[in-house]
């Protein structure tokens, strides 16, 4: 399904745009090159030689020289935190920040409060979703009544709804009962089932990664095969039952290797990693401070994060996540046990990530955009891509860019950012998405053709 | 100095110079009027959200011994009771423009927290698991007066290491005055990864007569329930410090509260080579140095009341002639 089939976005003009003589890269398409990218009427009309291309009337005209046009990311775990918790954000809000980290798809996690067990929870953020999303939006629903882990909710009405897939994130499905069930209805209502893998006999109190840094700060540990273990048993009981889950956020070598073994005998699965535990390791959290480095799972030990870097490499991980997690200071400004669990993510996710991945040489840059669009397909929908004809999903980035987060403030309504104060290198100067000029940054202007 | 946060901001000198003011406290301690005007008109703010007896106490009448005003708050009963959180009360403790906010928090990292929310001198007298600075000092300060010096000394901390900060905060400071620590205890209740901090792991007290120094640690009833060991009383027969594992030679601390017939038998609690009580004295003027080298010491350039300009180095009690 093309991105705007299979979610939810606020109507808006067509994009009539020319992104002149840009560096264009879309690896998966074979792209590679200076073009001007002509937009029109939503679509990419044509990638035409430098300087080529004749604006149509109001057609916006961006002088591109020196500036990289990539297809638009696509997020697959993104809390938006509505129904329940829209202090810290909302459809309106989150998807802004999502347009201005160059995401044009994101899909939102259901651990609201309630959490969305139903066909009509469904409808009702879809229909927020068609009055206030910058960028296309999907909704998961719970795999449990109420993120219980007891009951299956009502997967068919739901698939029906329109709910893109199912997850409990935030919580693991403990009954491995439950979870086989949930496999084998997944053959009647089709949708990815999203993981959040976690024994939580294992996790226990745990806050921090164990290891030796949980060892010299007192804090409980969480062990890396605590995530591993439940990998490796929901991938058995998805091949035993030939269904297909999608793994979220991994942290642990051993749960890469889980999901490795798993590809190798034929397992239909999927694994996303996030940005800040391909670029932080559990050293961070002897600062013992929450607001950057408090998550789950929880971030992990170097050989960790080069098993996740690997993984990026040779496909076992095909896509980037950020798990976008807003909370609010009072939540964050406490001990770090007492602390929120969570990071914002969609703003910085590109930036961070060619700062400390691509600039020192550890992944290429077109590694990084193949990955950070590796999440839609999970799902069923479509690649955004630059090839001619297809729906425009762009992102134009001015790669020398450098700025410091959070200075400007947010599009988030929350600034628990574990980038907050770095200085990053390559900026979203513009974001479309599914058609539409989504975000542009407020200092970066554009002439108009007349 | 600007804060007591955790052994590891402090270097071997910085120790050495607490537990140098300690002893010149103790000659005070000595004497009838027990009381030096050091930080008088300041206030010194203690604040504990979790019960103490021996930590509270030292730290309370430290300050009083050294003049200062205290202002003691207990979470139990005060507007913590209420839901207000830690910054707010910090906040509104400020208020009263401490010199220094004394805090036991369950939670690690509190004390540092609170570092940032006020301009006041902040003492970590414990938090969570992570860390008992001023419990390390102490423990220092005793086994320097018997031992003269840490240097190669070998000190065996026995029991739950993973729930103890007690124990953190030794294998710091001892190691950084030179001993050689080994932790030992089961495997469930010592923290993986514990050796980057500079000690050796046995799971048996096989080898303790190399010790010069068995210091026991407090083995909390809850841990059987919670699977750490199968039963209090194999734990006893496998760890417990008693006077058939201890040589006469060796020194035996523990930081109390002692579970009797746990983690020491009784007899090795009472007999010569017991440091407990000494522990409990040397908390006392230990703590007053803590307050001093904080409040008046000589990096610390806030006026301190005239009669006590140049931080003399034995302090003048009150009703002598300076």
């Amino acid at each position: 399904m093309s991105l705007t089939d299979a979610l939810d976005v606020r109507p808006g003009p067509d994009a009539q745009l020319i992104l002149r003589n840009a560096t264009v890269l879309d690896p998966v398409a074979g792209i590679e090159g200076q073009h001007d990218v002509v937009v029109r009427d939503g679509r990419v009309a044509e990638l035409a030689a430098p300087g080529a291309a004749a604006a149509p009337d109001g057609a916006e005209v961006v002088e591109a020289e020196g500036l990289h046009a990539f297809p638009a990311f696509f997020d697959p775990h993104v809390h938006l935190r509505t129904p329940g918790h829209e202090h810290k954000e909302d459809v309106e809000t989150g998807t802004r920040a999502a347009a201005a980290g160059g995401f044009c798809g994101i899909i939102a996690m259901a651990n609201t409060q309630p959490p969305v067990s139903t066909a009509a929870d469904v409808s009702a953020l879809r229909e927020q979703a068609r009055a206030a999303a910058s960028v296309p939006v999907g909704f998961v629903a719970t795999v449990t009544k109420g993120m219980k882990g007891e009951e299956l909710t009502e997967m068919v009405e739901l698939r029906e709804a329109g709910a893109i897939g199912f997850s409990d994130d935030g919580l693991p499905i403990r009954s491995a009962n439950v979870m086989r069930r949930a496999l084998q209805y997944q053959h009647l209502c089709g949708g990815n089932i999203a993981l959040h893998e976690e024994e939580p006999t294992l996790s226990g109190e745990g806050v921090m990664h164990e290891g030796p840094v949980s060892a010299a700060v007192g804090l409980a540990g969480v062990p890396s095969v605590s995530e591993s273990t439940m990998v490796a048993r929901d991938a058995a009981l998805a091949r035993y039952e030939n269904a297909r889950i999608h793994v979220q956020h991994l942290s642990a070598a051993e749960s890469v290797e889980a999901v490795a073994a798993a590809k190798a005998v034929g397992v239909e699965i999927s694994a996303e990693a996030s940005p800040h535990h391909l670029c932080l390791t559990d050293e961070a959290v002897r600062s013992l401070d929450p607001n950057r480095f408090k998550m789950n799972p929880p971030l992990r030990a170097e050989s960790d994060r080069q098993a996740l870097i690997a993984g990026l490499r040779d496909g076992t991980i095909e896509c980037i996540a950020t798990d976008h997690a807003p909370h609010q200071p009072e939540e964050k400004e406490v001990p770090f046990e007492q602390a929120a669990m969570g990071v914002t993510g969609l703003e910085t996710a590109f930036a961070v990530l060619h700062t400390e991945l691509v600039i020192p040489g550890v992944i290429g840059l077109d590694l990084l955009i193949e990955r950070l669009a590796g999440g839609a397909a999970p799902f069923g929908i479509e690649r955004p891509t630059l090839t001619p004809g297809s729906e425009a999903n762009v992102v134009l980035c001015d790669l020398g860019a450098e700025w410091t987060v959070g200075e400007d403030g947010y599009e988030s309504r929350s600034q628990n950012s574990w980038c907050a104060g770095r200085t990053l290198a390559g900026r979203v100067l513009m974001t479309v998405a599914a058609g539409q000029v989504a975000y542009r940054l407020r200092s970066f202007s554009l002439g108009v053709a007349g | 100095m600007r804060h007591l946060l955790s052994i590891d901001d402090l270097t071997r000198e910085e120790i050495e110079a607490i537990l140098d003011r300690a002893e010149s406290f103790a000659e005070v301690g000595r004497r009838d009027i027990k009381k030096v005007p050091t930080l008088r008109g300041r206030t010194v703010v203690s604040l504990f959200y979790e019960s103490s007896t021996r930590t509270s106490s030292s730290f309370e009448l430290a300050a009083k011994r050294l003049s200062a005003d205290l202002v003691s708050v207990k979470a139990a009963g005060s507007s913590v009771d209420k839901g207000e959180s830690l910054k707010d009360t910090v906040t509104t403790l400020s208020a009263y423009d401490p010199a220094a906010i004394v805090i036991r928090h369950p939670y690690a990292g509190a004390a540092q927290m609170v570092a940032g929310w006020t301009p006041a001198a902040v003492v970590n007298a414990g938090d969570g698991k992570h860390e008992h600075p001023s419990q390390a000092l102490l423990d220092v300060y005793t086994l320097r007066r018997r031992l003269d010096s840490l240097e190669g000394r070998k000190i065996w901390i026995v029991g739950d290491v993973l729930h103890s900060r007690v124990a953190r905060s030794n294998i710091l400071a001892f190691t950084r005055m030179g001993a050689e620590v080994t932790v030992c205890g089961p495997p469930t209740l010592i923290p993986r990864g514990i050796e980057q901090l500079g000690c050796a792991v046995e799971h048996s007290l096989d080898g303790l007569e190399q010790a010069d120094v068995v210091y026991a640690l407090r083995m909390q009833t809850e841990r059987m329930s919670e699977s750490f060991v199968p039963s209090l009383r194999e734990y006893a027969a496998t760890f417990q410090v008693g006077s058939r594992r201890l040589h006469p030679r060796q020194l035996l601390m523990h930081p109390g509260p002692v579970n009797r017939g746990v983690e020491i038998s009784g007899e090795a609690i009472d007999s010569p080579q017991s440091l407990i009580a000494e522990q409990v004295a040397a908390g006392l003027v230990v703590r007053m140095a803590i307050l001093y080298e904080l409040l008046a010491g000589a990096e610390r350039s806030t006026p301190v009341p005239s009669d006590d300009d140049g931080a003399p180095a034995s302090p003048t009690p009150i009703g002598q002639p300076a």
